[in-house]
């Protein structure tokens, strides 16, 4: 019973709670990195991560956090990883890097981390926030993958800077900018709606 | 007020251990990331304005201090001679600090070559004076000490058209690095003599 509970709470994150199409939660760096399937892979694996370990983190502590500063030691917590991984990503992949610049610290301000360790981790096991934190992240990445894709391959004719048809496709560069941004997360956020209603 | 000791405490701790973490981190990457900036950022600017070198510029580097901070120097040799070195400098652009190496040779006083590193100026325009080449070539066989300046401020380099304050901003770290390059030209002279050709 409790290992299917597990489960539930990982698979929640996949389908019927993904942050940006379901909860419409952490849209900036939605917006912003999916030029590129790269960017947008990135990113998500980076808020995996910083999701992960906060969870846990936070569950495992929290009944020394006192009520009243939660708030406070969640962004301790949840800065703390994220400087880490803007540590590591300087000293492996430094490219990336460049690219993905000030979204990497903004992390800490995304409602996913805060708002998992506020919703979920407070008050619930480690086990379960593990598989929570995994599932939103996983959830996300895919969410940014797949936007991703569709943009680059529109916009830019290319799919992880590879170019795709060779040629009599006129990429259509509106997909790249922050309008066709916003053009693509809306019929995202559409299908989404249309598959959940039956 | 025990209830608030309690919280400060818990929030204090907190903080000292995720400071303590995160220095940890920092000393940690600090070596590869310096080495990594060296190749992705500084490095393909070094090698483009030391072109035609016999050695690898990169490697061929020491460090001078000046007052409080450490400056990098990379020798480039030329007909067998290290006498060129290039260093990095900074003037302020529209959107931040603009990183600039410039190559001086040792004997003559003259600029080799300057290029532009990072950078945080609007695409597409400020930028530009990082991605044409011919505004960055109007500094090649200057006197590194001209007091250099945009045409509109009555110097005479050509700014690119419609980023006035960029070009201005390359100008200031051409200039900046002249000063650089007056106050410690014995010690570098020194040290780039022990660089093997």
């Amino acid at each position: 019973m409790a290992k299917k509970t597990v489960f539930q709470e990982f698979k929640k994150g996949l389908w019927s709670e993904v942050p940006p199409y379901r909860l419409v939660l952490g849209l900036c760096p939605t917006l912003a990195m999916t030029k590129g399937v790269d960017n947008g892979f990135g990113m998500g694996l980076a808020v995996t991560f910083v999701l992960v370990c906060s969870n846990v983190l936070i569950s495992a502590l929290r009944k020394v956090i006192p009520k009243d500063v939660r708030i406070a030691c969640f962004i301790v917590v949840v800065a703390t990883f994220v400087i880490i991984v803007e540590l590591t990503m300087q000293a492996f992949t430094y490219p990336l890097f460049l690219q993905m610049g000030i979204f990497i610290p903004l992390i800490v301000v995304n409602c996913i981390p805060l708002g998992r360790a506020e919703a979920f981790a407070y008050k619930n096991g480690m086990v379960a926030s593990f598989a929570d934190g995994l599932g939103m992240g996983l959830g996300y990445t895919i969410s940014l993958t797949v936007l991703a894709i569709i943009r680059e391959i529109l916009g830019n004719n290319t799919f992880w800077n590879h170019e795709v048809f060779s040629s009599g496709f006129q990429p259509f560069a509106f997909m790249v900018t922050a309008p066709g941004a916003f053009v693509c997360l809306g019929l995202m956020l559409c299908l989404m709606n249309m598959l959940g209603k039956k | 007020m025990r209830k608030t000791i309690k919280l400060f405490v818990a929030v204090l701790l907190f903080s000292a251990v995720s400071g303590g973490l995160l220095a940890a981190v920092k000393s940690a990457t600090q070596e590869r990331i310096e080495y990594q900036q060296i190749k992705f950022v500084k490095g393909p600017a070094i090698q483009e304005i030391l072109k035609g070198c016999s050695n690898d510029p990169l490697t061929s580097r020491f460090k001078i201090q000046d007052g409080k901070v450490d400056r990098s120097f990379f020798v480039g040799v030329f007909d067998g001679k290290p006498n060129t070195v290039a260093f990095e400098s900074l003037g302020k652009g529209f959107g931040g600090d603009i990183g600039v190496v410039v190559a001086v040779n040792l004997n003559t006083d003259e600029i080799v070559g300057v290029a532009v590193t990072t950078h945080r100026e609007t695409p597409g325009v400020g930028s530009r004076v990082r991605s044409e080449p011919a505004f960055v070539r109007q500094f090649k066989g200057q006197p590194i000490q001209d007091p250099f300046k945009v045409k509109g401020d009555g110097g005479k380099i050509d700014a690119v058209s419609g980023a006035t304050v960029s070009s201005r901003g390359v100008c200031g770290a051409v200039v900046a690095s002249a000063e650089v390059y007056k106050r410690l030209k014995a010690s570098i002279a020194e040290k780039a003599k022990s660089i093997k050709s």
